[in-house]
């Protein structure tokens, strides 16, 4: 073998050609400000005037309206609906990562497909398939109401309509980064003497820990805040089937616009929090993906 | 543990990867599957590790059916292209990773896993690196680290695909002397599939040849180097002039010339393929008798203890090359677009197939 040893003159005059991708100091500044200011209008002047309206009537109202035993029970329920359909949503995207990313089998393409449908219908669509499903009047109806099972206009719809919106995120997650590990480290472990069990805990799930994490936060924020669905199968009946944005939602057309804001600003602190957790573990997340990055042993002539 | 393949035939799709292949690889030997990508090789190792199954045939080790053996019961070490290094783990865990999935009735304790491990660690010399993660380490580190994982379980063979592809020129190099080193410390029966001639040959007791999924040639190094027995064989090793020339009561003409075709005295004007090896070929200024060819010098490559020079021949117009060596280039001087009469002093001579 032959190496080519690439060697640079050691100049220091100022080059005449910049970056190829660079742009004019004058470009980069308009570019920004333009940028700031359509984020300024469409986020943060919104976001302010939530907690502004919230405060409105000042702190005691404010408290009022968020602890009111409707709201509570709202916030119960919401949180009751997510700590359902997230773990749901977390085997179903999981198992279906699995099967997409690690095998070749007929019926594969439509999967996939399948597992975008809840993000390319209508959330109103969505709920009104359960009612369809399911209602009084559903294909399934008589037979509930025969053995007096309620799901529509029940918490039981408002779960399923939750996990059938929010089925995608983890899923989505996941494939793209299990196709990219491919299957080598699964069958070095199976030839090491691993059992499928073995494989997937101390293996797979470690190689796709902060994906699934990042799966998951974007899965339950959507369960905490779905509107749409949600609000076709509940049936708003307070205090029992309304979920913290039905609840915002109710409170606005009373004319409460304290209190309807009060309790949006509530579901906006979940919100950033989940933010806040979502840029954590993508920092993570590229940590992790950084780290299998070639590195040779020979120095040879690189071009930078 | 020996390894005995027969009739294997395997499929993708229209795709014939293996077709009816038989081996067999005794105890404690290192053998090199070799042949150009696609030829089988990977596919034949994967199938031996239980790693893809058989559409036909079987698979013994040690007299022992393995055909339909799951592959996590089959005891074979496995080291791959890529590593496959478990990247969320440490060098050591990695190593230590075929000791803890075993059942807890075969498990040894801790202490012990300790031990082998770092004697293991000791072997390829990265002890030192055992609380780093793959990823900081170099690619020959890797590989080393895989090999003491798949040693680690005392597999009965050891199966490596490609182990050094990845991997650059000198580490690849370096590498290579080490396996052999370790082969003679361990002593487990070895399969290492590889498209490289020059590591087939060095390393291994035994290259297997595969082209097309099936096998061309099986022998020593020296035996399918020195007779290979098929053109196949020839035009993969080492480098080669390929004549077409017809051949007549034990003489082949080629590029102008009649050149002796040992062991075709009886051949009619037929049609044949003549391979002459590049360094066996002696260049002069003046013909000798009718076997030399005329050519004229197209390119001098003068580096290093051989010279490798490109000919286009005067009659029929192509190109060959040859090596000379140093001095004899120094004595005959000769310089590009200059006339010169090439001897080869070797030619093995195959019939043409008609068909191809």
């Amino acid at each position: 073998m032959t190496t080519l040893a690439v060697s640079r003159p050691a100049t220091s005059a100022p080059r005449a050609v910049t970056r190829a991708t660079g742009e004019s100091p004058v470009v980069r500044w308009t570019l920004t400000a333009i940028a700031l200011t359509f984020l300024a209008f469409t986020l943060v002047l919104p976001l302010a005037l939530v907690f502004h309206q919230a405060l409105a009537k000042g702190l005691a109202d404010y408290w009022q309206a968020i602890s009111e035993p409707d709201a509570l029970s709202a916030a119960r329920l919401t949180l009751l609906v997510a700590s359902i359909a997230v773990p749901i949503n977390l085997v179903f995207g999981v198992a279906a990562a699995w099967c997409i990313s690690k095998f070749v089998f007929p019926g594969r393409n439509l999967l996939i497909t399948l597992i975008d449908l809840p993000f390319a219908v209508s959330p109103v669509i969505s709920g009104m398939i359960f009612v369809l499903l399911f209602g009084a009047h559903g294909w399934f109806g008589p037979w509930l109401v025969a053995h007096d099972i309620k799901i529509i206009f029940a918490v039981p719809g408002i779960v399923l309509a939750t996990t059938f919106v929010t089925a995608p995120f983890v899923a989505r997650e996941l494939i793209p980064l299990m196709q990219e590990q491919g299957t080598e480290e699964e069958e070095a472990a199976i030839v090491l003497g691993a059992n499928g069990w073995q494989t997937f805990f101390r293996v797979t799930l470690p190689n796709i820990k902060w994906g699934l994490l990042y799966g998951l936060i974007l899965c339950n924020a959507r369960a905490m805040g779905e509107f749409g669905a949600v609000s076709v199968v509940s049936g708003h009946i307070r205090g029992e089937t309304n979920t913290l944005p039905l609840h915002v939602e109710i409170l606005y057309n009373e004319y409460a616009f304290a209190a309807s804001f009060a309790v949006a600003s509530v579901l906006t602190l979940l919100a950033i929090v989940t933010l806040a957790l979502k840029t954590l573990v993508e920092r993570q997340q590229r940590k992790a993906a950084a780290e299998p990055v070639e590195t040779h042993d020979t120095t040879g002539g690189i071009i930078a | 543990m020996s390894i005995e393949v027969r009739n294997l035939r395997k499929a993708f799709g229209g795709f014939v990867a293996l077709d009816n292949v038989s081996l067999d690889v005794p105890g404690g030997e290192l053998v090199a599957l070799l042949g150009p990508s696609g030829s089988g090789k990977t596919t034949l190792l994967r199938i031996i590790a239980g790693l893809e199954p058989a559409d036909q045939g079987t698979i013994h080790f040690h007299g022992e059916d393995a055909t339909d053996q799951p592959v996590r019961e089959r005891h074979v070490g496995f080291v791959f292209q890529h590593y496959a290094l478990f990247r969320h783990m440490s060098v050591f865990e990695n190593v230590a990773f075929g000791l803890r999935v075993r059942p807890r009735e075969h498990r040894p304790p801790e202490s012990e896993i300790r031990e082998s491990v770092m004697k293991l660690l000791n072997l390829v010399q990265l002890d030192v690196l055992a609380k780093r993660r793959p990823s900081e380490l170099s690619g020959g580190q890797r590989q080393r680290v895989a090999l003491a994982r798949a040693l680690a379980v005392k597999p009965k063979v050891l199966l490596l695909d490609e182990p050094f592809g990845a991997l650059d020129a000198k580490v690849r190099k370096e590498l290579r002397r080490w396996l052999r080193r370790l082969h003679e410390e361990v002593h487990v029966t070895s399969v290492l599939v590889t498209h490289d001639q020059e590591e087939a040959l060095e390393v291994s007791d035994r290259v297997v040849i595969m082209n097309e999924g099936r096998i061309e040639q099986s022998g020593t190094p020296e035996e399918v180097y020195e007779q290979p027995a098929t053109p196949f064989v020839y035009g993969f090793l080492g480098d080669v002039n390929l004549f077409h020339g017809r051949i007549h009561q034990g003489r082949v003409a080629i590029g102008g010339g009649q050149v002796d075709a040992p062991g075709w005295a009886d051949a009619q004007d037929q049609a044949g393929v003549a391979y002459v090896r590049t360094y066996e070929v002696e260049l002069g200024l003046s013909p000798v008798g009718d076997s030399s060819l005329e050519a004229v010098v197209r390119h001098i490559r003068a580096f290093g203890p051989v010279v490798r020079l490109e000919l286009d021949l005067v009659d029929g117009g192509r190109t060959m090359e040859a090596q000379i060596p140093r001095d004899r280039f120094e004595s005959l001087a000769p310089s590009v677009g200059q006339r010169v009469f090439v001897l080869p002093t070797n030619v093995r001579v195959f019939p043409r197939m008609e068909a191809s």
